[in-house]
Protein backbone atom coordinates (compact mmCIF):
# COMPACT_ATOMS: atom_id res chain seq x y z
CA UNK A 1 0.00 0.00 0.00
CA UNK A 2 1.17 3.33 -0.76
CA UNK A 3 1.72 6.42 1.62
CA UNK A 4 -1.47 9.00 1.04
CA UNK A 5 -1.07 12.63 1.94
CA UNK A 6 -3.66 14.48 3.51
CA UNK A 7 -4.57 17.88 4.61
CA UNK A 8 -3.66 18.38 8.55
CA UNK A 9 -6.44 19.92 10.46
CA UNK A 10 -4.99 19.62 13.98
CA UNK A 11 -1.08 18.92 13.75
CA UNK A 12 0.82 16.79 15.92
CA UNK A 13 3.17 14.15 16.24
CA UNK A 14 3.07 11.24 14.42
CA UNK A 15 -0.01 8.44 15.41
CA UNK A 16 -0.50 4.94 15.06
CA UNK A 17 -2.89 2.65 15.85
CA UNK A 18 -5.58 -0.20 14.28
CA UNK A 19 -7.99 1.15 11.77
CA UNK A 20 -11.26 1.57 12.16
CA UNK A 21 -13.01 3.19 9.45
CA UNK A 22 -16.53 3.81 10.13
CA UNK A 23 -19.11 2.84 7.07
CA UNK A 24 -22.00 5.45 8.26
CA UNK A 25 -21.36 9.02 9.79
CA UNK A 26 -22.03 8.79 13.38
CA UNK A 27 -22.94 12.02 16.15
CA UNK A 28 -20.28 11.65 18.99
CA UNK A 29 -23.22 12.84 21.24
CA UNK A 30 -25.32 9.46 22.13
CA UNK A 31 -23.13 7.87 19.32
CA UNK A 32 -20.44 7.36 21.22
CA UNK A 33 -20.24 6.88 25.58
CA UNK A 34 -17.78 9.52 26.58
CA UNK A 35 -16.08 7.11 29.25
CA UNK A 36 -15.52 4.41 27.33
CA UNK A 37 -15.21 5.19 23.93
CA UNK A 38 -17.37 2.52 22.82
CA UNK A 39 -20.01 3.02 19.65
CA UNK A 40 -23.52 3.43 21.86
CA UNK A 41 -25.74 3.68 18.93
CA UNK A 42 -27.38 0.81 18.16
CA UNK A 43 -28.68 1.55 14.60
CA UNK A 44 -24.61 2.29 13.69
CA UNK A 45 -23.11 -0.21 11.61
CA UNK A 46 -20.14 -0.15 14.03
CA UNK A 47 -22.25 -0.38 16.70
CA UNK A 48 -19.84 -2.03 19.74
CA UNK A 49 -16.68 -0.83 18.19
CA UNK A 50 -14.49 0.98 20.63
CA UNK A 51 -12.51 4.22 18.98
CA UNK A 52 -10.24 4.16 21.91
CA UNK A 53 -6.81 4.08 20.44
CA UNK A 54 -7.85 3.73 16.80
CA UNK A 55 -6.88 5.55 13.98
CA UNK A 56 -10.25 6.49 13.31
CA UNK A 57 -12.13 6.88 9.75
CA UNK A 58 -14.93 9.91 9.39
CA UNK A 59 -17.47 9.26 6.90
CA UNK A 60 -19.39 11.80 8.04
CA UNK A 61 -20.40 13.34 11.13
CA UNK A 62 -23.98 14.25 12.38
CA UNK A 63 -23.88 17.46 14.07
CA UNK A 64 -24.73 17.91 17.35
CA UNK A 65 -23.12 21.22 19.97
CA UNK A 66 -22.39 18.77 22.23
CA UNK A 67 -20.13 16.60 19.98
CA UNK A 68 -16.77 18.96 21.15
CA UNK A 69 -17.55 18.12 24.56
CA UNK A 70 -18.02 14.12 24.46
CA UNK A 71 -14.11 14.51 22.62
CA UNK A 72 -12.78 16.44 25.50
CA UNK A 73 -14.26 14.08 27.79
CA UNK A 74 -12.71 10.78 25.89
CA UNK A 75 -9.60 12.94 25.61
CA UNK A 76 -9.35 13.41 29.28
CA UNK A 77 -10.35 9.89 30.37
CA UNK A 78 -7.57 8.36 27.93
CA UNK A 79 -9.96 7.05 25.74
CA UNK A 80 -9.41 9.01 22.60
CA UNK A 81 -8.55 7.81 18.96
CA UNK A 82 -4.62 7.84 18.27
CA UNK A 83 -6.11 9.82 15.55
CA UNK A 84 -8.64 11.13 13.17
CA UNK A 85 -9.28 10.58 9.47
CA UNK A 86 -12.19 13.12 8.37
CA UNK A 87 -14.00 13.42 4.85
CA UNK A 88 -14.63 17.06 5.64
CA UNK A 89 -13.41 19.24 8.70
CA UNK A 90 -15.74 19.17 11.76
CA UNK A 91 -15.32 22.29 13.17
CA UNK A 92 -17.55 21.09 16.53
CA UNK A 93 -16.14 18.04 16.77
CA UNK A 94 -12.44 19.40 16.37
CA UNK A 95 -13.25 21.62 19.31
CA UNK A 96 -12.54 19.11 21.90
CA UNK A 97 -9.22 18.80 20.57
CA UNK A 98 -8.22 22.65 20.02
CA UNK A 99 -9.27 22.52 24.03
CA UNK A 100 -7.49 19.67 24.50
CA UNK A 101 -4.48 21.09 23.34
CA UNK A 102 -4.84 24.43 25.05
CA UNK A 103 -5.59 21.89 28.34
CA UNK A 104 -2.30 20.67 28.20
CA UNK A 105 -3.65 17.12 27.05
CA UNK A 106 -2.11 14.53 25.05
CA UNK A 107 -4.18 15.18 22.13
CA UNK A 108 -4.67 13.12 18.68
CA UNK A 109 -3.77 15.03 15.56
CA UNK A 110 -6.57 15.00 13.18
CA UNK A 111 -6.23 15.15 8.81
CA UNK A 112 -8.18 14.80 6.36
CA UNK A 113 -9.03 12.28 3.13
CA UNK A 114 -11.81 11.95 1.35
CA UNK A 115 -14.04 8.91 2.08
CA UNK A 116 -13.69 6.96 -0.89
CA UNK A 117 -9.99 6.41 0.00
CA UNK A 118 -10.65 5.16 3.40
CA UNK A 119 -11.70 1.46 3.20
CA UNK A 120 -8.06 1.22 2.03
CA UNK A 121 -6.91 0.79 5.55
CA UNK A 122 -9.99 -1.42 7.28
CA UNK A 123 -8.35 -3.62 9.15
CA UNK A 124 -4.59 -2.66 8.95
CA UNK A 125 -2.49 -0.92 11.28
CA UNK A 126 -1.54 2.56 10.10
CA UNK A 127 0.43 5.74 11.13
CA UNK A 128 -0.49 9.27 10.65
CA UNK A 129 3.08 11.22 10.22
CA UNK A 130 3.16 14.42 11.30
CA UNK A 131 3.46 15.68 8.34
CA UNK A 132 -0.44 14.18 7.57
CA UNK A 133 0.39 11.41 5.52
CA UNK A 134 -1.33 8.01 6.08
CA UNK A 135 0.64 4.70 5.43
CA UNK A 136 0.26 1.43 6.72
CA UNK A 137 2.44 0.81 9.75
CA UNK B 1 -6.67 31.51 6.26
CA UNK B 2 -8.15 33.57 9.18
CA UNK B 3 -6.23 36.69 9.70
CA UNK B 4 -6.42 38.22 13.28
CA UNK B 5 -6.43 41.77 13.80
CA UNK B 6 -2.85 43.13 15.51
CA UNK B 7 -5.17 43.29 18.75
CA UNK B 8 -6.44 39.96 18.31
CA UNK B 9 -3.20 38.91 17.53
CA UNK B 10 -1.37 39.66 20.71
CA UNK B 11 -4.30 39.05 22.86
CA UNK B 12 -3.98 35.30 21.38
CA UNK B 13 -0.15 36.00 22.47
CA UNK B 14 -0.91 36.59 25.93
CA UNK B 15 -0.90 40.61 26.82
CA UNK B 16 -3.70 40.41 28.36
CA UNK B 17 -3.31 37.00 30.34
CA UNK B 18 -3.27 33.19 29.62
CA UNK B 19 -7.35 32.74 30.26
CA UNK B 20 -7.86 35.41 27.72
CA UNK B 21 -5.14 34.28 25.19
CA UNK B 22 -6.77 30.80 25.28
CA UNK B 23 -9.88 32.10 24.44
CA UNK B 24 -8.90 33.84 21.39
CA UNK B 25 -6.81 31.32 20.07
CA UNK B 26 -10.25 29.07 20.20
CA UNK B 27 -12.17 31.61 19.09
CA UNK B 28 -9.06 32.04 16.28
CA UNK B 29 -8.75 28.29 15.33
CA UNK B 30 -12.17 27.38 14.97
CA UNK B 31 -12.42 30.38 12.63
CA UNK B 32 -9.95 28.77 10.40
CA UNK B 33 -11.53 25.58 10.51
CA UNK B 34 -14.79 26.96 9.40
CA UNK B 35 -13.10 28.96 6.64
CA UNK B 36 -14.26 32.09 7.93
CA UNK B 37 -11.85 34.84 7.10
CA UNK B 38 -11.43 37.11 9.76
CA UNK B 39 -13.00 37.72 13.46
CA UNK B 40 -15.80 39.87 14.18
CA UNK B 41 -16.58 41.86 17.28
CA UNK B 42 -19.91 40.69 18.84
CA UNK B 43 -22.55 42.54 21.50
CA UNK B 44 -23.48 39.84 23.63
CA UNK B 45 -23.60 36.00 24.48
CA UNK B 46 -25.61 33.35 25.75
CA UNK B 47 -23.64 30.39 27.00
CA UNK B 48 -24.51 27.25 26.81
CA UNK B 49 -21.46 25.45 28.09
CA UNK B 50 -22.23 25.63 31.78
CA UNK B 51 -24.29 22.26 31.45
CA UNK B 52 -22.13 19.66 33.22
CA UNK B 53 -21.32 17.01 30.76
CA UNK B 54 -18.34 15.47 32.21
CA UNK B 55 -15.68 16.43 34.49
CA UNK B 56 -13.48 18.00 31.45
CA UNK B 57 -15.64 20.42 31.10
CA UNK B 58 -15.73 21.53 34.83
CA UNK B 59 -11.59 21.29 34.49
CA UNK B 60 -11.73 24.16 31.22
CA UNK B 61 -14.12 26.23 32.36
CA UNK B 62 -11.51 26.53 36.10
CA UNK B 63 -8.42 26.60 34.27
CA UNK B 64 -9.97 30.14 32.17
CA UNK B 65 -10.62 31.27 35.69
CA UNK B 66 -7.04 30.82 36.96
CA UNK B 67 -5.78 32.59 34.17
CA UNK B 68 -7.73 35.76 34.85
CA UNK B 69 -9.99 35.23 31.87
CA UNK B 70 -13.30 37.54 32.11
CA UNK B 71 -16.36 37.89 29.83
CA UNK B 72 -16.13 41.11 27.72
CA UNK B 73 -19.46 41.93 26.66
CA UNK B 74 -22.90 41.30 28.71
CA UNK B 75 -23.16 36.88 28.64
CA UNK B 76 -26.02 35.66 30.29
CA UNK B 77 -26.19 32.06 31.18
CA UNK B 78 -28.31 28.88 30.12
CA UNK B 79 -29.62 26.32 32.76
CA UNK B 80 -27.35 24.46 34.44
CA UNK B 81 -27.62 20.92 36.16
CA UNK B 82 -28.55 22.16 39.70
CA UNK B 83 -31.45 23.82 40.95
CA UNK B 84 -29.95 26.43 42.91
CA UNK B 85 -33.04 28.15 43.84
CA UNK B 86 -34.28 25.27 46.04
CA UNK B 87 -37.26 25.17 44.37
CA UNK B 88 -36.69 21.12 43.43
CA UNK B 89 -34.26 17.83 43.85
CA UNK B 90 -32.14 16.25 41.14
CA UNK B 91 -31.14 12.83 41.96
CA UNK B 92 -27.48 13.65 40.92
CA UNK B 93 -24.95 11.14 42.11
CA UNK B 94 -22.53 13.09 44.39
CA UNK B 95 -19.40 13.24 42.76
CA UNK B 96 -21.18 14.86 39.41
CA UNK B 97 -23.55 17.06 41.50
CA UNK B 98 -19.73 18.47 42.94
CA UNK B 99 -18.57 18.98 39.52
CA UNK B 100 -21.74 21.04 38.32
CA UNK B 101 -21.71 23.02 40.82
CA UNK B 102 -18.00 24.04 40.81
CA UNK B 103 -18.57 24.28 36.81
CA UNK B 104 -21.51 26.75 37.85
CA UNK B 105 -19.44 28.44 40.01
CA UNK B 106 -16.40 28.96 37.59
CA UNK B 107 -19.16 30.19 34.59
CA UNK B 108 -19.67 32.90 37.58
CA UNK B 109 -16.35 33.56 38.27
CA UNK B 110 -15.92 34.58 34.71
CA UNK B 111 -18.52 37.48 34.91
CA UNK B 112 -21.16 35.54 33.51
CA UNK B 113 -25.03 36.65 35.15
CA UNK B 114 -26.46 33.48 36.37
CA UNK B 115 -29.80 33.73 34.70
CA UNK B 116 -29.73 29.95 34.71
CA UNK B 117 -32.26 30.21 31.89
CA UNK B 118 -32.48 29.00 28.22
CA UNK B 119 -35.64 31.73 27.69
CA UNK B 120 -32.51 34.60 28.45
CA UNK B 121 -34.68 36.73 25.30
CA UNK B 122 -37.63 36.69 27.74
CA UNK B 123 -35.35 37.56 30.95
CA UNK B 124 -34.51 41.07 29.74
CA UNK B 125 -31.30 39.64 27.38
CA UNK B 126 -32.79 41.06 23.98
CA UNK B 127 -29.81 41.83 21.43
CA UNK B 128 -31.18 45.02 18.68
CA UNK B 129 -32.13 44.08 15.23
CA UNK B 130 -28.51 43.00 13.33
CA UNK B 131 -26.31 43.09 15.79
CA UNK B 132 -23.86 40.26 16.14
CA UNK B 133 -23.90 38.33 19.66
CA UNK B 134 -22.65 34.49 19.93
CA UNK B 135 -25.35 32.27 21.68
CA UNK B 136 -25.94 28.54 22.19
CA UNK B 137 -28.92 26.63 22.90
CA UNK B 138 -30.51 25.76 20.05
CA UNK B 139 -33.83 27.59 21.16
CA UNK B 140 -32.00 30.55 22.08
CA UNK B 141 -30.23 30.64 18.99
CA UNK B 142 -33.15 30.31 16.92
CA UNK B 143 -35.43 33.04 18.56
CA UNK B 144 -32.11 35.43 18.79
CA UNK B 145 -31.72 35.57 14.91
CA UNK B 146 -35.74 35.16 14.15
CA UNK B 147 -37.91 36.54 16.81
CA UNK B 148 -35.21 39.21 17.44
CA UNK B 149 -33.26 39.24 14.26
CA UNK B 150 -29.83 39.83 15.78
CA UNK B 151 -26.90 38.07 14.10
CA UNK B 152 -25.30 34.50 15.65
CA UNK B 153 -24.63 30.99 14.55
CA UNK B 154 -25.27 28.12 17.15
CA UNK B 155 -22.26 28.28 19.17
CA UNK B 156 -22.16 25.22 21.75
CA UNK B 157 -19.78 24.18 24.53
CA UNK B 158 -16.16 25.66 24.48
CA UNK B 159 -16.40 28.06 21.54
CA UNK B 160 -19.30 30.41 23.22
CA UNK B 161 -17.37 31.56 26.53
CA UNK B 162 -14.32 31.68 24.52
CA UNK B 163 -16.16 34.05 22.02
CA UNK B 164 -17.73 35.61 25.39
CA UNK B 165 -14.24 35.77 26.40
CA UNK B 166 -12.48 37.00 23.01
CA UNK B 167 -15.57 39.70 22.66
CA UNK B 168 -15.32 38.41 19.07
CA UNK B 169 -16.93 35.56 16.69
CA UNK B 170 -15.98 34.02 13.42
CA UNK B 171 -17.23 35.82 10.51
CA UNK B 172 -19.22 32.92 8.75
CA UNK B 173 -22.55 31.47 8.37
CA UNK B 174 -25.69 33.61 9.49
CA UNK B 175 -23.47 36.85 10.60
CA UNK B 176 -23.96 37.17 7.01
CA UNK B 177 -26.48 39.23 5.40
CA UNK B 178 -26.46 37.03 2.32
CA UNK B 179 -26.71 33.81 3.97
CA UNK B 180 -29.84 34.77 6.08
CA UNK B 181 -32.54 35.10 3.02
CA UNK B 182 -35.41 32.11 3.19
CA UNK B 183 -34.87 29.74 0.04
CA UNK B 184 -37.82 27.66 0.96
CA UNK B 185 -41.36 28.52 1.30
CA UNK B 186 -43.86 26.79 3.97
CA UNK B 187 -47.15 27.45 3.44
CA UNK B 188 -49.65 27.43 5.99
CA UNK B 189 -52.48 29.31 4.28
CA UNK B 190 -54.97 26.09 3.81
CA UNK B 191 -55.06 25.29 7.40
CA UNK B 192 -58.06 26.51 9.42
CA UNK B 193 -57.27 29.70 10.76
CA UNK B 194 -58.74 28.46 14.20
CA UNK B 195 -56.00 25.90 14.32
CA UNK B 196 -53.26 28.46 13.18
CA UNK B 197 -54.45 30.59 16.09
CA UNK B 198 -54.50 27.78 19.02
CA UNK B 199 -51.40 26.96 21.12
CA UNK B 200 -51.13 23.62 20.39
CA UNK B 201 -50.23 24.62 16.61
CA UNK B 202 -46.98 26.46 17.23
CA UNK B 203 -44.97 23.46 18.46
CA UNK B 204 -47.24 20.95 15.76
CA UNK B 205 -45.63 23.49 12.94
CA UNK B 206 -42.02 24.19 14.67
CA UNK B 207 -41.54 20.12 14.72
CA UNK B 208 -43.30 19.56 11.17
CA UNK B 209 -40.93 22.65 9.48
CA UNK B 210 -37.54 21.59 11.14
CA UNK B 211 -38.63 18.08 9.73
CA UNK B 212 -38.76 19.78 6.39
CA UNK B 213 -36.53 22.38 5.84
CA UNK B 214 -33.54 20.23 6.11
CA UNK B 215 -30.30 22.70 6.15
CA UNK B 216 -32.38 25.20 4.26
CA UNK B 217 -33.75 28.62 5.53
CA UNK B 218 -37.48 28.60 4.99
CA UNK B 219 -40.39 31.59 5.67
CA UNK B 220 -43.56 30.37 6.98
CA UNK B 221 -46.33 31.89 4.95
CA UNK B 222 -50.04 32.12 5.10
CA UNK B 223 -50.10 33.25 8.97
CA UNK B 224 -52.17 36.42 8.99
CA UNK B 225 -52.32 37.34 12.77
CA UNK B 226 -49.14 37.68 15.34
CA UNK B 227 -49.35 34.55 17.64
CA UNK B 228 -47.75 35.78 20.01
CA UNK B 229 -44.20 35.50 21.50
CA UNK B 230 -44.51 31.89 23.88
CA UNK B 231 -45.84 30.61 20.44
CA UNK B 232 -42.87 31.45 18.05
CA UNK B 233 -40.75 30.54 21.46
CA UNK B 234 -42.55 27.22 21.13
CA UNK B 235 -42.25 27.12 17.15
CA UNK B 236 -38.15 27.81 17.10
CA UNK B 237 -37.66 25.50 20.29
CA UNK B 238 -39.69 22.59 18.21
CA UNK B 239 -38.12 23.22 14.89
CA UNK B 240 -34.21 23.71 16.30
CA UNK B 241 -35.32 19.87 17.94
CA UNK B 242 -36.45 18.00 14.84
CA UNK B 243 -34.42 19.78 12.81
CA UNK B 244 -30.70 21.73 12.50
CA UNK B 245 -33.17 24.92 12.24
CA UNK B 246 -30.96 27.86 13.19
CA UNK B 247 -33.03 30.86 11.61
CA UNK B 248 -36.93 30.63 10.51
CA UNK B 249 -38.66 33.71 8.84
CA UNK B 250 -42.52 34.09 9.37
CA UNK B 251 -44.07 36.39 6.51
CA UNK B 252 -45.95 39.45 8.52
CA UNK B 253 -44.75 38.37 12.15
CA UNK B 254 -40.72 38.17 12.00
CA UNK B 255 -38.50 41.52 11.72
CA UNK B 256 -36.43 40.40 8.50
CA UNK B 257 -40.06 39.16 6.51
CA UNK B 258 -42.18 41.79 6.17
CA UNK B 259 -43.77 39.49 3.26
CA UNK B 260 -42.48 36.53 1.72
CA UNK B 261 -41.01 38.18 -1.19
CA UNK B 262 -38.53 40.26 1.22
CA UNK B 263 -37.43 37.22 3.34
CA UNK B 264 -36.64 35.31 0.01
CA UNK B 265 -34.64 38.30 -0.53
CA UNK B 266 -36.80 38.67 -4.44
CA UNK B 267 -35.59 35.17 -5.45
CA UNK B 268 -37.63 32.22 -6.32
CA UNK B 269 -37.56 29.62 -3.85
CA UNK B 270 -36.16 26.31 -4.15
CA UNK B 271 -39.21 24.76 -3.69
CA UNK B 272 -42.78 25.87 -1.89
CA UNK B 273 -44.05 23.15 1.13
CA UNK B 274 -47.97 23.23 0.95
CA UNK B 275 -48.94 22.47 4.63
CA UNK B 276 -52.09 19.94 4.81
CA UNK B 277 -54.29 18.76 7.82
CA UNK B 278 -52.87 15.27 7.33
CA UNK B 279 -49.03 16.45 7.81
CA UNK B 280 -50.27 17.95 10.57
CA UNK B 281 -51.77 14.81 12.23
CA UNK B 282 -49.03 13.16 11.53
CA UNK B 283 -46.38 15.98 12.77
CA UNK B 284 -48.75 15.81 16.03
CA UNK B 285 -48.68 12.13 16.62
CA UNK B 286 -44.64 11.86 15.88
CA UNK B 287 -44.27 13.80 19.15
CA UNK B 288 -45.89 10.95 21.08
CA UNK B 289 -44.46 7.66 21.64
CA UNK B 290 -47.42 6.56 24.37
CA UNK B 291 -50.41 7.88 22.17
CA UNK B 292 -52.46 4.74 23.89
CA UNK B 293 -51.58 5.37 27.49
CA UNK B 294 -54.09 4.42 29.92
CA UNK B 295 -51.92 6.46 32.56
CA UNK B 296 -49.75 8.99 33.19
CA UNK B 297 -47.07 9.13 36.24
CA UNK B 298 -45.76 13.20 35.09
CA UNK B 299 -46.55 16.49 33.43
CA UNK B 300 -43.67 18.49 32.43
CA UNK B 301 -43.86 22.07 30.84
CA UNK B 302 -41.38 24.69 30.38
CA UNK B 303 -39.12 23.91 27.47
CA UNK B 304 -38.37 26.68 26.47
CA UNK B 305 -38.02 27.94 30.31
CA UNK B 306 -42.18 29.14 30.99
CA UNK B 307 -43.14 32.76 31.09
CA UNK B 308 -45.24 34.83 33.73
CA UNK B 309 -47.59 35.00 31.25
CA UNK B 310 -47.56 31.12 30.36
CA UNK B 311 -47.57 30.62 34.19
CA UNK B 312 -51.11 32.87 35.00
CA UNK B 313 -52.96 30.86 32.27
CA UNK B 314 -51.25 27.48 34.09
CA UNK B 315 -53.09 28.60 36.96
CA UNK B 316 -56.67 29.59 35.58
CA UNK B 317 -56.36 26.21 34.20
CA UNK B 318 -55.87 24.47 37.20
CA UNK B 319 -58.40 27.11 39.12
CA UNK B 320 -58.04 25.73 42.90
CA UNK B 321 -58.37 21.76 42.04
CA UNK B 322 -55.69 19.39 43.37
CA UNK B 323 -53.66 17.30 40.94
CA UNK B 324 -53.58 13.27 40.90
CA UNK B 325 -50.32 14.02 39.28
CA UNK B 326 -47.53 16.28 39.92
CA UNK B 327 -46.92 19.16 37.36
CA UNK B 328 -43.11 20.17 36.68
CA UNK B 329 -42.92 23.23 35.38
CA UNK B 330 -39.92 24.49 34.51
CA UNK B 331 -38.96 28.72 34.22
CA UNK B 332 -36.23 30.78 35.00
CA UNK B 333 -35.32 32.29 38.43
CA UNK B 334 -36.31 35.81 36.93
CA UNK B 335 -40.12 34.51 36.40
CA UNK B 336 -39.96 33.52 40.16
CA UNK B 337 -40.43 37.54 41.74
CA UNK B 338 -43.24 37.73 39.23
CA UNK B 339 -44.59 34.59 40.47
CA UNK B 340 -44.93 35.62 44.48
CA UNK B 341 -45.76 39.45 43.65
CA UNK B 342 -48.96 38.01 41.76
CA UNK B 343 -49.37 35.40 44.51
CA UNK B 344 -49.45 32.25 42.55
CA UNK B 345 -46.62 30.14 44.28
CA UNK B 346 -48.26 29.26 47.31
CA UNK B 347 -51.41 28.43 45.24
CA UNK B 348 -49.53 26.35 42.63
CA UNK B 349 -47.64 24.21 44.99
CA UNK B 350 -50.47 23.52 47.13
CA UNK B 351 -52.53 22.39 44.00
CA UNK B 352 -49.43 19.71 43.44
CA UNK B 353 -47.16 21.74 40.72
CA UNK B 354 -43.40 21.46 41.13
CA UNK B 355 -41.57 24.33 40.51
CA UNK B 356 -38.05 23.51 38.40
CA UNK B 357 -35.95 26.61 38.79
CA UNK B 358 -32.37 27.20 36.82
CA UNK B 359 -32.54 23.82 35.17
CA UNK B 360 -35.17 21.22 33.09
CA UNK B 361 -36.53 17.71 33.61
CA UNK B 362 -34.81 16.46 30.75
CA UNK B 363 -31.27 18.01 31.42
CA UNK B 364 -30.87 17.03 35.19
CA UNK B 365 -32.77 13.96 36.63
CA UNK B 366 -35.16 15.53 38.30
CA UNK B 367 -38.46 13.08 37.69
CA UNK B 368 -38.40 9.59 39.86
CA UNK B 369 -37.02 7.36 38.23
CA UNK B 370 -39.81 4.80 37.02
CA UNK B 371 -39.83 2.21 34.25
CA UNK B 372 -42.56 2.15 31.42
CA UNK B 373 -43.12 5.88 33.07
CA UNK B 374 -45.12 8.30 30.79
CA UNK B 375 -44.93 11.49 30.44
CA UNK B 376 -47.72 14.09 29.04
CA UNK B 377 -46.30 17.80 28.29
CA UNK B 378 -47.12 20.44 25.38
CA UNK B 379 -43.80 20.96 24.55
CA UNK B 380 -41.69 20.18 21.50
CA UNK B 381 -38.61 19.90 22.70
CA UNK B 382 -39.27 17.62 25.67
CA UNK B 383 -41.37 15.70 23.67
CA UNK B 384 -38.47 15.11 21.20
CA UNK B 385 -36.03 14.77 24.22
CA UNK B 386 -37.44 12.91 27.33
CA UNK B 387 -37.54 9.13 26.04
CA UNK B 388 -33.92 9.64 25.51
CA UNK B 389 -32.97 11.91 28.68
CA UNK B 390 -35.38 10.62 30.86
CA UNK B 391 -36.62 7.08 30.04
CA UNK B 392 -40.11 8.36 30.16
CA UNK B 393 -42.53 7.48 26.90
CA UNK B 394 -44.29 10.95 26.14
CA UNK B 395 -47.57 11.91 25.56
CA UNK B 396 -48.00 15.08 23.95
CA UNK B 397 -50.80 17.08 24.30
CA UNK B 398 -51.73 21.07 24.83
CA UNK B 399 -51.72 22.78 28.26
CA UNK B 400 -55.36 22.42 28.89
CA UNK B 401 -55.24 18.69 28.42
CA UNK B 402 -52.21 18.69 30.60
CA UNK B 403 -53.74 19.93 33.59
CA UNK B 404 -57.23 18.28 32.94
CA UNK B 405 -55.27 14.92 32.58
CA UNK B 406 -53.03 15.75 35.91
CA UNK B 407 -56.15 16.49 37.58
CA UNK B 408 -57.92 13.24 36.43
CA UNK B 409 -54.74 10.95 36.53
CA UNK B 410 -54.89 9.90 33.38
CA UNK B 411 -54.99 11.04 29.70
CA UNK B 412 -58.36 13.32 29.00
CA UNK B 413 -57.83 14.57 25.55
CA UNK B 414 -60.40 16.50 23.38
CA UNK B 415 -61.52 14.70 20.84
CA UNK B 416 -59.67 15.07 17.58
CA UNK B 417 -57.22 17.57 16.81
CA UNK B 418 -58.23 21.13 15.10
CA UNK B 419 -56.28 20.64 12.14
Amino acid sequence: MSEVACEILLDGPAASGPALVLTAPISFWGGVDPKTGRIADVRHPQHGDCIAGRVLFLPGTIGSSSASAVLLELVHAGRAPAAIVLHEPDAILLLGLIVAREMGWETPPAVRLDRTMHGQFAGRSVTVGADGSIAEA
Amino acid sequence: MVELSEEEAAVADGRDGAGAAMAMRIVADSARLLGAPRLLPIASAHIDGALYHGDSGTLFAERLVEGGARVAIRSTLNVGALDLTGCSRDRLPEHERGMARRMMDAYRALGCEPSWTCAPYQAGHRPALGTDVAWGESNAVVFCNSVLGARTNRYGDFLDIACAIAGRAPDYGLHRPENRAATLVFDVGALPRSFVASEIAWPILGSLFGKSVGNDIGVVAGVDAHPGEDALKAFGAAAASSGAVGLFHIAGVTPEAPDVATALAGRTPSATIPVTAEMVADARSRLSTAQQAERIDAVAIGSPHLSLAEFERLARLIGGRRLAVPIHACTGRHVLAGLDRLGLRKPLGEAGVTIVADTCVVVTPILPELAGGVLMTNSGKFAHYAPGNTGYDVLYASLAECVESAVAGRPVLERAPAA
